[in-house]
């Protein structure tokens, strides 16, 4: 069970760079259609207008091309969308299998633990375009991020199959620990759109270089940083739960509510920085730019609470399995 | 702190007829502190002092990795220190940042408390003139209750609705500004409950060996470390005892815990007897303290019997070295050793001591460093005998588990011999006295601590998730209707009957309005026509105006 977990894994992420490879094709193509469809316009017109008079227009190959390759470019986001949705499923039996080898919910160490929070993620991001299809050239940036954090888990993370320490043997565990993975996967498909609106709103005001100019195919700025807010807004009151769960915890396991410990400080800056992107949000003197860095800032800040306090310090939360 | 443009417009001070400097500045100081601009600083400030205290070891957490800095870093560990940069949670600095934040908090509620308040009790505001300018309108035939039936059917939707002849005036979401003043106030209960915790509240830290021989009574001196808050004086510790009857840990083949449980005698005048088992996760609850159960290790009993023939049983706890297989260190000292019987003289330079390392498992063959599994598979203390002053007279404050390394750099210490021992097995050493590994005991490392805030902070952080929930996701918006009569000159297929205008405002961010705005318009408009009410708001092609 455990080898097939395993496997799984490996080819989510096969499925994850499938997906990838799809929503880069169709921004490839994206690109080419805007090239041909910025000149068809005026051969069109001149199509259009000699429809009435004889004269011979030149015959028009292109608009054909202009349909051809946004079919493709289409196609290729919707291959993207159901590698994605494939990778999605894969991953998650990836997840019940470990699971039901371990005889328990998988997010006992840091492997099991990214393995969680990135299915969050995608599934959150399904449900999402499941909603708003329009939002599809996004996953481009999100099968990125996927292919990145899972292949991470898978090669740097991986640790077998054992049992949970009697520390982590509570309820608690499960409320604790589910809440975090939630709010941490829907933090993660979060810092997607943000980065989106950054880019595309710079796009937006005109700006042609490196960044900004991946953000053409992007959807608009504005229902990107809707987006952001409502994912953030979303898992916020999570986090605080999760977190306040964490201290109930903490106060029957080791005495205490709170005890700085660094994961707890960690996640205590992050609780500080995302309240002070709904802040930010809220008020309108502060422009959305600042306010999507912040949200930015936070997930770096949930970024090193997931790897960094594993890896740099050890504390009570070492759980990561690494040595 | 949040949505600023929910405040009611308050009028601009009137201009002070005798300015005084003083006022002036700390009335504009304080606006500054109470302004979101500094609370966002603030807010950032402590997210960056909170970082030190992650990175440098703290002294309220592991103090020995402090000592450990102060070694590895001699210059930088005094310069750090003097900014309390190991007690970061507790410095002047971080308290000052936090401290301002929570006055900038409290600046900022209270007004919108006191607003929030006179909100709720005053009625809708009267509809505007003109409709047409707010985010949504439309005009729709009106039902034929007029004014009151739209009213009827607002109030069937939970909105505040106030009549005002043929204007309704109605809104909704007041839940929101009440949820964002609920998450701040309950903010401040944290705090306070923290505080409360600090001051009131004491904890310690003791080893507790099994044995009835070994129970504990919880007293300022039982206590290898205590701490209690500046409000607690020694006499107010509650009075009771415990004595460690049994111990089971279970483990797997990996040497990894699977499995704790503590049994204990709890005794006492502020307890009734009774038996109680506790274990990791799920701590022995008294009435006025708590304990946990954060370690366990062995105790050998080493019997030293000394050359007048008298007999001394050490069972002093072996510390765990934090190794899987639990090897652990410690010391067995008989200062007592060697008093002749006869005259009552001691022998200062005759006292013995044996520092020792125990194997619950040792290996097959030396080295006998490491134990390889936690239960006593093949238990093997490895003893080193000392002779001479073990300088526990002078009065000079030391450890119990480990010999004064002073008195052996001195010479009065001496070292006889090493040997391995057995469970059972018995050493005589070079004076013909001899040394007895009878076996051990466990013993547990509790933590008993009493915080009488917790129960504060638990219901205000329940109630700053609830108020978190109404402030992120209530949706302040007003709607306005006024019912005029049609004019029959537009030829429309409802003349003679009465049109009704309506207009729609999203007090705050709120995307789904639009949507919300054409059910509601479709809802009253249908209210006594069932079924075409939908189609009516459609017909009239209810329109997001620009925002």
């Amino acid at each position: 069970m455990s080898a097939l977990s395993d496997n799984f894994v490996t080819f989510a992420i096969l499925a994850y760079l499938v997906a990838m490879i799809g929503h880069a094709v169709e921004y490839a193509l994206g690109n080419v259609r805007t090239q041909v469809a910025t000149a068809a316009p005026v051969r069109e017109l001149v199509g259009a207008g000699g429809g009435v008079v004889p004269t011979p227009p030149a015959p028009v190959p292109s608009p054909p091309t202009v349909d051809r390759s946004a079919g493709r470019a289409r196609l290729a986001g919707l291959i993207g969308v159901g590698a994605t949705a494939v990778a999605a499923v894969l991953h998650l039996a990836a997840l019940v299998t470990r699971g039901l080898a371990a005889d328990r919910m998988p997010w006992g160490n840091m492997y099991e633990f990214v393995l969680t929070v990135t299915f969050i993620g995608v599934a959150a991001w399904l449900v999402v375009l499941w909603k708003r299809p329009s939002l599809r050239k996004l996953g481009l940036f999100l099968t990125l991020v996927m292919v990145l954090l899972v292949a991470t888990a898978e090669l740097v993370l991986y640790v077998p199959i054992v049992p949970l320490v009697p520390a982590l043997n509570s309820y608690w565990f499960i409320i604790h620990v589910s809440t975090i993975v939630f709010a941490s996967g829907i933090f993660l498909f979060g810092v997607v759109p943000a980065v989106g609106f950054l880019m595309r709103s710079g796009y937006e005001q005109g700006k042609r270089s490196f960044p900004y100019t991946l953000a053409k195919r992007l959807p608009g700025a504005a229902g990107l940083e809707r987006l952001t807010f409502a994912l953030h807004a979303f898992a916020f009151p999570i986090f605080t739960f999760a977190v306040i769960a964490g201290a109930i915890w903490a106060e029957a396991a080791w005495g205490r509510p709170w005890g700085w410990d660094p994961k707890e400080t960690w996640a205590f800056i992050s609780w500080v920085v995302y309240a002070g992107y709904l802040h930010a949000r809220a008020t309108p003197s502060v422009k959305r730019n600042v306010a999507t860095w912040i949200a930015v800032l936070g997930f770096l800040t949930v970024l090193m609470n997931l790897f960094g306090v594993n890896i740099f310090f050890t504390g009570l939360h070492s759980y990561g399995g690494l040595d | 702190m949040t949505v600023v443009d929910d405040r009611p417009e308050t009028a601009a001070p009137a201009p002070r007829r005798r300015p005084n400097r003083l006022l002036a500045l700390l009335r504009n100081s304080w606006r500054q502190l109470t302004s979101m601009r500094t609370a966002l600083i603030l807010l950032f400030l402590l997210a960056i002092a909170a970082i030190p205290g992650s990175v440098l070891p703290q002294r309220g957490i592991s103090p020995e990795k402090v000592n450990e800095y102060f070694v590895d870093h001699p210059d930088w560990a005094p310069r750090l220190d003097r900014i309390g940069a190991f007690e970061v949670f507790g410095s002047v600095w971080f308290s000052a940042i936090y401290l301002l934040l929570f006055t900038s908090l409290i600046g900022c509620i209270t007004p919108r408390l006191r607003d929030h308040v006179r909100t709720l009790r005053s009625r809708p505001p009267a509809a505007p003139k003109r409709m047409a300018r707010l985010p949504q309108h439309t005009v729709l035939p009106a039902p034929p209750g007029g004014a009151a039936a739209i009213a009827e059917v607002l109030r069937k939707r939970r909105w505040r609705v106030e009549v005002r002849g043929d204007e309704v005036s109605a809104e909704k979401g007041y839940l929101k500004e009440t949820g964002n003043l609920l998450f701040h106030t309950s903010l401040i209960a944290v705090l306070i409950g923290v505080a409360l915790g600090s001051w009131y509240g004491w904890s310690g830290n003791r080893l507790l060996v099994a044995g009835a021989d070994k129970a504990f009574c919880n007293t300022r001196q039982q206590y290898a470390e205590a701490k209690l808050g500046p409000q607690v004086d020694s006499a107010d510790l509650p009075r009771f005892c415990l004595r460690l009857d049994d111990f089971e840990a279970r483990f797997l083949a990996s040497g990894q815990p699977e499995f704790f449980n503590a049994t204990v005698t709890v005794d006492g005048p502020d307890e009734p007897t009774r038996s109680a088992d506790f274990s990791v996760n799920s701590p022995l609850r008294l009435k006025d303290a708590s304990v946990y159960l954060l370690g366990h290790g062995y105790a050998p009993v080493i019997r030293y019997t000394d050359r007048f023939g008298n007999s001394q049983i050490s069972d002093d706890p072996f510390l765990t070295t934090g190794d899987m297989g639990l090897t652990s260190e410690g010391l067995a000292a008989f200062p007592d050793a060697n008093v002749d019987p006869a005259t009552g003289q001691r022998a200062p330079d005759q006292q013995m001591a044996f520092t020792g390392i125990y194997l619950p498992t040792a290996p097959e063959q030396a080295p006998f460093v490491r134990s390889q599994y936690p239960t006593e598979r093949n238990p093997a203390l490895n003893l080193v005998a000392y002779r001479g002053n073990l300088g526990l007279d002078a009065g000079i404050p030391g450890s119990v588990y480990q010999l004064d390394q002073r008195q052996v750099r001195a010479g009065k210490v001496k070292e006889v011999g090493t040997k391995l021992l057995r469970k059972g097995e018995t050493w005589k050493l070079d004076d013909g006295t001899t040394v007895e590994f009878l076996g051990t005991e466990r013993y547990v490392t509790l933590s008993i601590r009493h915080d009488p805030g917790s129960t504060m902070l638990l219901v205000s952080c329940g109630v700053l998730l609830v108020g978190l929930m109404g402030s992120l996701f209530g949706k302040r918006r007003r709607v306005f209707f006024r019912v005029v009569p049609a004019d029959p000159g537009e030829g429309s297929p409802t003349s003679g009957s009465s049109l009704m205008e309506v207009g729609g405002l999203p007090r705050t961010d709120y995307p789904g309005f639009a949507d919300e705005f054409t059910q509601l318009v479709a809802a009253v408009s249908g209210a006594e026509r069932a079924g075409d009410g939908a189609d009516s708001a459609e017909r009239a092609g209810v329109r997001e105006g620009a925002e």
